[in-house]
């Protein structure tokens, strides 16, 4: 059924972002800290131990994926309302804070990543590109 | 004219969400029809369907002076739903089925050092450029510092050391701006950069933070490393909100008193 995949989903998030708030509880930070971040490795453990068993079939797994799909448009959606003209209306300083901040930290990805293991790093797939993940024309 | 408008809102206002849908679905098409006949896929559709996204957001800005972008548009008020931090969480969760845990591990320790490294680097900026611009009180240049971290970690830490509310609106501005730079820039300097597989990834998100930022950076790149850029990145304003006020203030103080 497509609602257990669905329910495994919410299942994790509400799990992993219970976690992120009682830490900052404890931390004294009214928020959560990570809470999307625990709900994510949830999932991970989760799904594995369930396939392991034989409890994951086909249309429970497209309960999952379905969203994995939404992924886009929704980010797509979140772009559109965003606060540009907040933006634009901080003056400079606010430009050259947000700017300056993200451009001094491209050269670090290579850097902090040969650390990370970034030479052997792949994702496992290489020959099943999934759809719109790369564009059709080289 | 009244009257069609009036027939239109009977017809989306009750289902915003499901127009929201109609409406960035005939958005991506179009967007991925520009992709490929007009950059011969050089541009990625998605990344192309995002800057028309912020497009929209300027609009809906300059009609209603509202905070929410195209959402602010009554016939767009669905964009709210779909695109809020509750489907948006939804979807970034969703992503990490079928991530390889190998990657998680061997990354782990790297992706928590370019999360320090992130959170201090942007804090540090954001004062730099306030300080060159002529703030000198440690609670303003602390909370525009926390600005550069996210938007979130600006007025968080602003409203816990007592800054001023325009201070605490420049920090917001500094973090929209981050989290829009990070959504253009990323796919265009991710190759040149070396964001090109999982282990890069989980560095960068821990490093730019910004969740709305990397999720759409991510997205226009390759998504296939969004679940690792976004498992990182997740736990960067939770990061900030608990250095900013704390340490960051503590140290500042030291410095400028």
């Amino acid at each position: 059924m497509v609602i257990y995949g669905v329910m495994i989903l919410g299942i994790c998030m509400f799990v992993g972002t219970a976690i992120g708030l009682v830490l900052g509880k404890l931390l004294g930070i009214d928020g959560d800290i990570g809470g999307v971040g625990f709900s994510m490795l949830i999932l991970v453990f989760l799904t594995n131990y369930l396939k392991q068993k034989g409890m994951m079939p086909k249309t429970t797994e497209q309960g999952i994926l379905f969203w994995n799909a939404m992924y886009i448009p929704v980010v797509i959606a979140m772009a559109s309302t965003q606060n540009v003209l907040a933006a634009l209306n901080g003056g400079i300083v606010a430009l050259l804070a947000g700017i300056v901040s993200v451009v001094v930290l491209f050269p670090l990805i290579r850097i902090l990543s040969a650390w990370a293991g970034a030479a052997t790093s792949t994702f496992g797939d290489e020959e099943t590109v999934p759809a719109g993940a790369q564009p059709k024309k080289a | 004219m009244d009257l069609s408008y009036k027939f239109l809102m009977e017809l989306t206002q009750p289902r915003a969400l499901i127009f929201a849908f109609v409406f960035v679905g005939a958005l991506t098409w179009l967007c991925y029809q520009f992709s490929d006949k007009i950059t011969r896929g050089r541009v990625h559709g998605s990344a192309v369907a995002i800057i028309v996204g912020l497009i929209l957001a300027f609009v809906g800005g300059m009609l209603t002076h509202g905070k929410r972008g195209i959402a602010d548009v009554p016939l767009f008020a669905g964009f709210a739903l779909m695109g809020g931090a509750m489907l948006r969480d939804f979807c970034i969760i969703s992503t990490a089925y079928g991530v390889r845990m190998e990657e998680l591990k061997k990354a782990g320790i790297a992706g928590v050092l370019s999360l320090v490294v992130g959170t201090f680097v942007a804090f540090v900026v954001g004062v730099v450029i306030a300080y060159a611009f002529g703030y000198r009180g440690t609670v303003d240049l602390t909370t525009i510092g926390a600005g550069a971290v996210t938007f979130i970690v600006g007025p968080v830490t602003g409203s816990a050391i007592g800054a001023s509310s325009d201070i605490i609106a420049l920090s917001i501005a500094a973090g929209v701006v981050k989290s829009i730079a990070v959504m253009i820039l990323t796919p265009l300097l991710a190759k040149p950069f070396g964001l090109t597989n999982p282990a890069a990834a989980m560095v960068y998100g821990g490093l730019m933070g910004t969740t709305s930022g990397t999720a759409a950076g991510l997205a226009a790149t390759d998504a296939r490393l969004v679940p690792y850029g976004a498992l990182t990145a997740t736990f960067y304003t939770g990061f900030g909100c608990l250095v900013c006020p704390s340490v960051c203030y503590i140290v500042m103080r030291m410095i400028f008193g």
